[in-house]
C-alpha cells in the first residue's frame, strides 16, 4: 500500500511537471504549418529587441553581481570578525526582500526618486538603470548574503585573518586574497542565482520602464502565438544551467575541502 | 591634567565597517517601503488619517484581496499536499531512491522557474490553443472550454502557481523529513504502534509545524506574484497584485494615498505569513535539527 502510494505521487508530480515542458517543446516547433521547424527560434534570436534587451538583462545582471559581492562579502566577514551582536538584525533585514514583495518596494522606489525629490534618479535613463540595478541587488540580498554567510561559516575567519595581519596584509588585500578565494564557492552560488533571478525579472523592470528582457517577453506574449513557447524554453534553459553552475560549484568546492 | 595614559581607549571604529550596508538597504529597502507605510496613513495634504485604509472597503478592492487570498492559499495548500507527498515518497515512503537527487535538482530549478515564461508554458499546454486542450478536443472530444475550464482564471493561476510552489515545498520539507529519526520509528513499533498509528501519533505531530509553516510562507510567495498572472491574464484579471501594478502605471483608484493603502495591505498580509512561517520554524526545530 506505502508502496502503491508513494509511486502514485511520484507520477501524479512528475506528469504535472513534465506536460508543460513537453507543451512549450512541442508548441515553440510549430511555427510552421504541418511540420516540426525550429523557425520560432530563428525569428526570436534574429529579432533585433531580442538581443537588445537580453544583452541589457545579462548586462545588469553582471553589474548587479559585482554589485552584490562589493557589498555582502566585506558586510559578511566585518560582522562575523568584529560585530557578532549584530548577525541576528543583519539576517532579518535580509530577509526582509522576501517579506515585502518586488512591487512594493518599486512603488517605494518610483515615489522616493522621482524627479522632483531630493536624489531625482528616475530623471535620467542612467540614474533609472543605477535605481533598477540597485533593486535587483535588493532583491537578490537574502540569497547572496545567506550563501556568503554560509561560506564564512566553514572558515576559521578570526584565525586568518590574524594570520594575514600578522604577515602585514592590510584590509583590502585580506578581504580580496584571502577571504574571497575561501568563499568562492559561496559566491558563485549566490551569483548564479542573482543572474537567474534577474534576467527574467519582470515587475521592476517593467515599473521602472527600462528595456529589459522580462518586459519584452511580456509583450511578445501578449502580440504572437509561437515565439513566446520558444522564450519560454530559452528561458527554463537558462535557469536550469544556472542552477547546474551552482551543483556544480558546490560539488567542487565541498571536493576541495575533503582534499585538504 | 593630560591623560597620557597608554591605553587611551580609541573612538570605537569598528561600526564603519558596516556602513555601507546599512546605507543601501537604507535607502533601497526600508525607505522606500517606510514611505509607503507612512503613506498610508496620510492625506494628500501630509496629515494623519485612516481615511485610506477604510477607502480600501470598496467592492472592486477588497474583491482584489479576496481572488488574491483564495489564490494564494490553495495554491499553497496543493503546493503543500502534493509537495510532502512526492517528499515523503523519496525519503521515508517506498518510492524508489536514485529519484531523490534528480528531483531535488529538478526543484531547484523549477522553483525558479518563474515570472513570464513560466505563464507561456502553461498556455502552450492547456491554454485555448494549447498542446493538450487539442489534443483531448480532437481525440476524445473533451472540450475544456466548455466544461468551463479557462487557464486565465482563478483557477488557471492555481495550476500555473502549483509549478513553483510544489517544488519550493519538496526542497523545505524533504531535510524535515530526513530529520524524523529511525529510534522513533522502532519505539513506536515496539511499543505496538501500526504504521498508520506512528504516523498519526508521532511523525505528524513533528512534522505539523513544519508543514504549516511552509504553507504560509507558500502562500506569501504566491501573493506577491505579479509577472505570472500578468503574463497570463494580462490587466484583466482583478487581484491586488495586479491592481496596484495598474495602480502604479496609471493611477487607477485616482487617489495616490489609497495606493499606498493597497500596497500597506499587500505588506500586511504577506508579513503575517511570514511571521507564522518563523514561529512555526522555530517550533519545528525543538524535535528536527
Amino acid at each position: 500500500m506505502t508502496r502503491l502510494w508513494s509511486y502514485g505521487a511520484l507520477a501524479i508530480g512528475i506528469l504535472y511537471f513534465l506536460l508543460p515542458l513537453y507543451g512549450m517543446s512541442e508548441f515553440s516547433l510549430r511555427m510552421i504549418r504541418g511540420e516540426y521547424s525550429l523557425q520560432a527560434y530563428y525569428v526570436v534570436l534574429g529579432d533585433a529587441r531580442f538581443q537588445a534587451t537580453f544583452g541589457y538583462s545579462v548586462l545588469m545582471a553582471l553589474v548587479t553581481i559585482v554589485f552584490g559581492v562589493l557589498l555582502v562579502v566585506p558586510t559578511a566577514f566585518w560582522v562575523r570578525l568584529k560585530l557578532p551582536g549584530l548577525r541576528p538584525y543583519i539576517e532579518f533585514i535580509t530577509l526582509l526582500p522576501l517579506v515585502i514583495p518586488s512591487i512594493v518596494i518599486v512603488f517605494g522606489y518610483i515615489r522616493l526618486y522621482n524627479t522632483s525629490s531630493w536624489l531625482p534618479l528616475t530623471g535620467t535613463a542612467m540614474g533609472t538603470n543605477v535605481l533598477l540595478m540597485f533593486g535587483y541587488a535588493t532583491l537578490a540580498l537574502p540569497y547572496m548574503y545567506r550563501a556568503v554567510d554560509t561560506g564564512l561559516r566553514t572558515i576559521d575567519v578570526a584565525t586568518l585573518t590574524e594570520a594575514a595581519q600578522s604577515l602585514g596584509a592590510g584590509w583590502s588585500a585580506i578581504l580580496a586574497r584571502i577571504i574571497l578565494p575561501n568563499v568562492l564557492g559561496a559566491v558563485l552560488s549566490g551569483a548564479f542565482l542573482t543572474f537567474a533571478i534577474v534576467i527574467g525579472e519582470f515587475t521592476m523592470a517593467a515599473l521602472l520602464d527600462r528595456p529589459a528582457f522580462g518586459p519584452y517577453m511580456q509583450l511578445l506574449g501578449a502580440n504572437r502565438a509561437y515565439e513566446p513557447a520558444a522564450l519560454a524554453v530559452i528561458a527554463f534553459a537558462i535557469t536550469w544551467a544556472c542552477m547546474g553552475l551552482i551543483q556544480l560549484v558546490t560539488r567542487f568546492s565541498k571536493h576541495n575541502r575533503v582534499a585538504r | 591634567m593630560v591623560n597620557s595614559s597608554p591605553a587611551r581607549r580609541r573612538l570605537p571604529l569598528t561600526w564603519l565597517g558596516v556602513v555601507p550596508f546599512f546605507v543601501f538597504v537604507g535607502l533601497f529597502l526600508l525607505l522606500p517601503t517606510l514611505y509607503i507605510v507612512v503613506g498610508a496613513f496620510r492625506t494628500p495634504g501630509g496629515d494623519f488619517t485612516f481615511d485610506n485604509i477604510i477607502a480600501l472597503n470598496t467592492p472592486s478592492i477588497l474583491s482584489a484581496y479576496w481572488v488574491s487570498i483564495k489564490i494564494s492559499f490553495w495554491s499553497a495548500l496543493l503546493g503543500c499536499l502534493i509537495g510532502f507527498a512526492m517528499a515523503a515518497a523519496i525519503t521515508v515512503g517506498k518510492g524508489p531512491r536514485w529519484m531523490r537527487d534528480p528531483l531535488l535538482t529538478f526543484s531547484g530549478v523549477a522553483s525558479n522557474f518563474a515570472g513570464v515564461p513560466l505563464a507561456f508554458a502553461f498556455i502552450a499546454t492547456i491554454g485555448p490553443a494549447g498542446i493538450i486542450t487539442l489534443y483531448l478536443r480532437t481525440e476524445f472530444g473533451i472540450n475544456l472550454r466548455l466544461m468551463g475550464f479557462n487557464l486565465l482564471s482563478t483557477l488557471g493561476l492555481v495550476i500555473t502557481y502549483l509549478f513553483f510552489q510544489i517544488p519550493l515545498m519538496i526542497l523545505i520539507i524533504t531535510p524535515a523529513l530526513d530529520g524524523l529519526k529511525r529510534e522513533w520509528r522502532e519505539a513506536a513499533a515496539i511499543l505496538g504502534a501500526t504504521n498508520a498509528q506512528y504516523w498519526r501519533k508521532v511523525a505528524f505531530p513533528i512534522l505539523f509545524p513544519s508543514i504549516l509553516g511552509t504553507m504560509a510562507l507558500l502562500f506569501a510567495n504566491a501573493f506577491g506574484a505579479v509577472a505570472t498572472a500578468i503574463a497570463l491574464t494580462g490587466p484583466s484579471l482583478n487581484i491586488a497584485p495586479i491592481l496596484l501594478y495598474a495602480q502604479i502605471r496609471g493611477d487607477v483608484l485616482g487617489s495616490p494615498n489609497l495606493g499606498y493603502a493597497l500596497a500597506f495591505g499587500m505588506i500586511v498580509i504577506t508579513g503575517i505569513a511570514n511571521t507564522a512561517y518563523i514561529v512555526l520554524r522555530a517550533r519545528s526545530e525543538r524535535w528536527l535539527k
